[in-house]
Formats: structure tokens, sequence, C-alpha cells
């Protein structure tokens, strides 16, 4: 018998193993990333003797119960209008003296809070509330802190807080970083995130 | 001259696949790539919450996921309906929180640790009762920066 040349390997099936593998990986993978409000906590310290005195007027007191209603500062409240009445509680600017706030644009109402780096929020829900009502509360005041400090920002520097933000954490970004950061931190002392948390009320 | 004539106008040749499997192998490599396996089975119901302030959790090496729901329909005659905390794979109690944590602690390179971030994947019909006694937990075993872990969304969404 005559010696014929190597017969070539058939790869025609080649494209069925390829694919069993991509469909593999496309069922797999996972591409979104997971985003959501980052929040501290507060560590765990010894009880203090003798706490410094807050004014009330400084303390912005929202309550959820058990049937997913709000009392905001001892009113009954819709959702829709919490992020309004937390600016307008934030942005008071209501101090005198020392405490006065020279950016804040609210009507200065002395009952209201002095100065938005003094005004505390205090949210207190019940054991029984829903974990969808607690993020829609949070996600509002969360809103309305950034709202004052795009307001402000754009004021300042021309552009609003989020693009700043997205700027410092750019890697592409041109211009220097540290002036930005410094701009930030301007900014988050403005209008300091002081939400304070009770445990929840066990009934 | 004529032969070759008569043979091209009788069959048309066959479409060539022969690059069809570099083509499959350009897509299998750009999923191979992109691609993170799923790490944990749900063994909870975690319909996430809405909201719109969001920023984002890059960087997944340094977070760790707690999920709190009511168990899935699997589980139901098992664990009853009641949320549950998820550690892993399995269902926890609050007490192995603390060992949860210091367990990812350990698993991470020493000069990260302090970025470690919880991500709390909690179902929006659990009860706040459940999430603040995690969250103590937290506090207790020093894991501060937490993350509560949404979809994008109208917030008012979660209120029906």
């Amino acid at each position: 018998m005559a010696r014929r040349p190597a017969q070539e390997v058939n790869a025609g099936s080649m494209a069925d193993i390829a694919f069993l593998l991509l469909i593999f990986f496309l069922v797999t993978t996972t591409i979104i990333t997971d985003q959501g409000i980052n929040r501290k906590l507060p560590p765990i310290q010894p009880p203090v003797e003798n706490p410094p005195p807050i004014k009330k007027k400084n303390i912005f007191i929202v309550l959820i119960n058990k049937n997913e209603q709000l009392l905001v500062e001892n009113e009954p409240m819709e959702i829709e209008d919490l992020r309004e009445a937390a600016v307008k509680f934030l942005d008071n600017g209501g101090g005198t003296g020392d405490e006065a706030c020279n950016y804040c644009q609210g009507p200065g109402d002395p009952a209201s809070s002095d100065n938005p780096t003094k005004a505390i929020i205090s949210v207190q829900s019940d054991r029984q509330t829903e974990y969808g009502t607690y993020i829609a509360v949070q996600n509002e005041l969360v809103a309305a802190y950034n709202q004052l400090r795009n307001r402000e920002a754009k004021r300042l520097y021309g552009m609003t807080f989020d693009e700043m933000e997205a700027n410092y954490k750019d890697p592409t970004y041109v211009g220097n970083k540290e002036v930005l950061k410094e701009k930030i931190t301007k900014i988050q002392d403005m209008f300091p995130l002081k939400l304070s948390e009770a445990e929840p009320v066990k009934n | 001259m004529a032969r070759f004539n008569k043979k091209k106008s009788n069959e048309t040749p066959p479409i060539s696949t022969a690059s069809l499997p570099d083509i499959v192998f350009m897509l299998l490599f750009f999923f191979m790539v992109s691609t993170t396996m799923r790490q944990t089975n749900l063994l909870v119901e975690n319909e996430l919450p809405y909201a719109d302030q969001v920023e984002k959790l890059d960087k997944k090496e340094l977070v760790s996921y707690i999920y709190i729901g009511a168990p899935s329909d699997r589980y139901k005659s098992t664990y009853g309906t009641e949320a549950r905390i998820q550690l892993n794979d399995k269902f926890a109690s609050l007490a192995e929180i603390r060992d949860f944590i210091y367990s990812e602690r350990a698993a991470m390179r020493p000069e990260l640790v302090s970025y470690l971030t919880i991500a709390l994947k909690v179902d929006k019909d659990s009860n706040m009762g459940l999430v603040s006694d995690v969250k103590q937990e937290l506090r207790k075993a020093e894991a501060l920066k937490i993350n509560y872990t949404t979809k994008t969304g109208e917030a008012t969404q979660n209120i029906q």
C-alpha cells in the first residue's frame, strides 16, 4: 500500500466545544457591580458621664412606626415631603454670633437649627418596621444632604459635589487632585452628615 | 477552460465555517476575563429595596456579604418563614456574625483589613429589628464600614 499524506484533523466540532464554554461563562457571569448607600457605624464607647448638651432645636427627629408611617418633628408626614423638610431644617441657619451660618439660605427661624454643622437628624424605627421603608427614609435624608452640598459646591467652585467626587475617583482626571480633595472636604465640613440612629423600640 | 466553467455553474460552493471557532473564541475570552463567579447560593429571598443616592461598591475583594431575608420556598418547611441571616452558604445565628467577621479579616491581606466593607443585602420585607441586631453585632466586631445594597430606582417604590 502506498503511503498517503497524514490526514487532516477535522476541526468542525471545535466551534461546538467553544460554544459550550461560552455558554457556561455567559451564564455564570455577573457584570453589574453592587450599588448601595454607604454608612459608617459609630464605634461602641463607654457611656459618657456628662454628654455635651445638644439644643433641642438642633435635633430633627424622624420616627417610623410599624405601619410604615412617619412622624417628623411630632407631625405626621408623607415620605415625599421628607427631603424638603430635611433641607429646610439643615439650611435654616437660625444661629447668631458664633453659631451664625453665612452660607445658609433658609428663613433663619430661631426655633429650628442654628447651623448645619450643629444640626443632627435622628432616625428612630420600630422593630416591626419594614427594611424597605427604612431605606427609603435614609435615602431621602442623604438626598437632602447631597442637594445642599451640590448647591454650595456649585456656588463656590462652579461644579456640583457629585461631579467633584466623580472627578476625584476618575484616574484620568487632569488637574490637581490635592486641591480637589481640599474642596471636597470643605463642602463636607459645611454640611457634615450627622445621622444618628437610636436603637429600635420594642413593643 | 470549458471544464472549469461547467463545474462552477453546477454547484454553489459551501460557506466556509473555518473562522467560526475564532469568532466564538473571541467571545469566550471576553466573558472569561470579565466574569466573576457567584460565590454563594442564596438560601433566602432577596428582593432588594430601591434607592437613588447610591455609591458604587467596587473592589470586590474588600467586600463581605451578609444576606438577610425569609428562607426561600425550598427551605420554608425546615426553617420557617421568619427572616434569617445567611453567611456564606448556610443559615447563621446572630452570635456567629462576629466569628464570620474575624474569619473574613483573617483571609485578607493585613494592610487591607481596615478597608473591609460589609454589604448588607437585606430583603425589603424584613423587619428592622433583625437588621439593627446585626448592626449591633457588627459594632461589637468593629466592622464599622457598611453598605446597604440596593437597586437603583425611586425610593418611594419601597412603600406600597
